[in-house]
């Protein structure tokens, strides 16, 4: 399980339903079915991560993001999680909306591109980063929309989005002191919890 | 490709005489069904699938009747050990429809009344008066509950109307390559095929049998309008092309060409009109053009679907054009905004709508996970 959907879990109430854009083989959510009770549903593109998901018996319904959300009634989900993939949306903002439109709550969870590995890469070899985490060439990555920290709360201001909790996850899988003193230099993987 | 393995099947027959009220009005005071069987029912008698068919499927779905029999059943792909309807896990039904022409009561066959064949006296049918008469089936084989009903195009159909109809007789629905309702496009093509039949001179008003006679041209030109329409503009080209099967295109001939395309499609249209009755066609088409799951909810599928208490897999086909992935998503949506349990995707296929029949991979994987749930129950 990857750490963030670790930190993920304890934002959502048992019982709830919970929308996660970007499923992925369904991992998350069925772990939320076994020890929440949450009634998840799923969004995938992948054909192979969608039947993965269904052989887990989870719902899933192929959809792109991109395409829009306006299919989900407004205030349908208790949470709507996106883990790693508001950096790969053509319109962040306008999902960042639309979560909070169909949920009470929202979980995001991106890669902050203002660690401090990022601006030594670009600022020592004068060129994009590439690392463990962010695996890509800047002509074929996934990652169109790579933001940090500070930039994320810049939005959020911005939009009237108002950030319950955040949780910073650091290089290592201790305590995060670094990260959470000063995430925008620190956290590899920022985690929000929103709402209106 | 699929070797079946179900082996030889003998269709079975169920002869019902407590009256069946029709949509129309009318009244059927007895019929039979026919149907095929494939796999064991369990001692709760939980995992029995029905398997609803299309506008010209039939009870043989999967299997052989012979063992010189070239053909297995319509969807054999899907059918079977180890295949998505796992006949190792499932016992599966399926029924030829009311108003058919391979062994249930429609209109070939007599009127007791009158001790002459139904002909185009045989009342109009509604895709509801399929699934009381299902119902029927369900109840004279001992099935209160369906682990499945699933159907593909009109099958579909029929299952989203068993899920309105019997909430309770289901615990899933499969709905594939179908749609809520019919466009005016698909409307219109309908009218092309019925209008092929009844143009025909032997169709002699819908008289026919008791004449001796076959309208032959007219279900044959149906027929090819229809299979034009369930294929893709790229499926054609890639299995015909503009190859000739005869002739040649050369200047200084005057004989002319044939293309492989025209002999296919009359290869298909005359092995059609040997096969299918006329009125049951128009019979069956006609029930495809007045199905809509939502008119009577007020024309609110969402309406519609919070009557249902099932789970729901949708699946459509990239290039089907008849019955779109669109359509599909219509259907999806609804359910969505109805909270009901809901799973869909949507295969890249280049098939058309006949898709839904092929051994594509990502269909049979996709369609045997869900079956794999429908087998455990929760």
């Amino acid at each position: 399980m990857r750490l963030d959907l670790t930190h993920i879990q304890r934002w959502i109430e048992p019982d709830s339903k919970v929308l996660d854009l970007g499923c992925g083989n369904g991992e998350f959510l069925q772990r939320l079915y076994t020890e929440r009770g949450v009634r998840g549903l799923g969004l995938e593109i992948d054909p192979n991560e969608i039947t993965a998901a269904v052989a887990r018996g989870l719902n899933v319904i192929e959809q792109n993001m991109d395409a829009g959300l306006d299919n989900f009634p407004d205030q349908s989900f208790d949470t709507v999680v996106m883990a790693h993939a508001l950096q790969a949306v053509h319109y962040p903002d306008k999902v960042l909306e639309e979560m909070l439109r169909i949920g009470r709550q929202g979980i995001v969870t991106f890669p902050n591109f203002g660690h401090w590995s990022c601006r030594f890469y670009l600022g020592t070899r004068g060129r994009m980063p590439v690392s463990r985490f962010m695996p890509h060439n800047w002509y074929d990555t996934p990652n169109i929309h790579f933001c940090t920290v500070t930039d994320f709360e810049t939005l959020c201001a911005e939009r009237g989005i108002r950030i319950l909790a955040r949780d910073m996850v650091g290089n290592t899988e201790r305590k995060p002191l670094l990260a959470s003193a000063m995430p925008n230099l620190f956290a590899v993987t920022a985690i929000y919890l929103i709402s209106r | 490709m699929n070797t079946s393995r179900i082996g030889v099947v003998t269709p079975s027959r169920a002869r019902f005489s407590e009256p069946l009220l029709l949509a129309c009005g009318r009244t059927l005071s007895e019929y039979e069904l026919v149907y095929e069987t494939y796999g064991e029912l369990n001692a709760d008698r939980s995992n029995a699938v029905l398997i609803c068919h299309a506008l010209s499927g039939n009870h043989h779905a999967a299997g052989y009747h012979s063992a010189e029999d070239r053909k297995p059943g319509w969807w054999d792909e899907c059918v079977g050990p180890g295949k998505p309807i796992d006949t190792n896990h499932f016992h599966v039904v399926c029924l030829n429809n009311l108003g058919g022409c391979h062994g249930s009561t429609g209109p070939a066959s007599v009127n007791p009344e009158t001790g002459q064949s139904w002909g185009p006296d045989f009342p109009s049918l509604r895709v509801r008066d399929w699934v009381h008469s299902q119902a029927r089936l369900a109840d004279h084989l001992g099935i209160d509950c369906w682990a499945a009903v699933i159907g593909g195009s009109l099958g579909g159909m029929q299952a989203m109307r068993w899920a309105l109809l019997y909430p309770q007789r289901l615990r899933h629905c499969v709905v594939i390559a179908s749609a809520l309702k019919l466009s005016a496009q698909n409307i219109a093509f309908n009218e092309i095929a019925r209008q092929a039949i009844q143009s025909d001179p032997d169709f002699a008003g819908g008289h026919y049998l008791s004449k001796g006679l076959v309208p032959a041209q007219g279900l044959a030109l149906a027929r090819m309008v229809g299979h034009i329409t369930y294929l893709s503009d790229d499926a054609m080209a890639s299995k015909f092309g503009r190859d000739l099967r005869s002739g040649t295109l050369e200047p200084g001939t005057e004989l002319g060409a044939e293309f492989q395309v025209q002999s296919y499609l009359r290869h298909q249209g005359s092995r059609f009109s040997n096969n299918f009755d006329a009125n049951t066609y128009i019979l069956m088409t006609q029930a495809l053009d007045y199905f809509d799951l939502a008119r009577e909810y007020g024309n609110d599928p969402v309406a519609a679907f919070r009557e249902a208490r099932c789970s729901f897999l949708v699946l459509s086909f990239s290039t089907d054009w008849r019955f779109s992935p669109g359509r599909s998503r219509e259907i999806v949506n609804a359910l969505i905004a109805a909270d009901r349990s809901v799973t869909y995707a949507e295969i890249a296929a280049d098939g058309g709508h006949d898709a839904f029949l092929m051994p594509i991979r990502r269909y049979l994987d996709v369609f045997s996970a869900y079956m794999q749930r429908v087998r455990e129950p929760h």
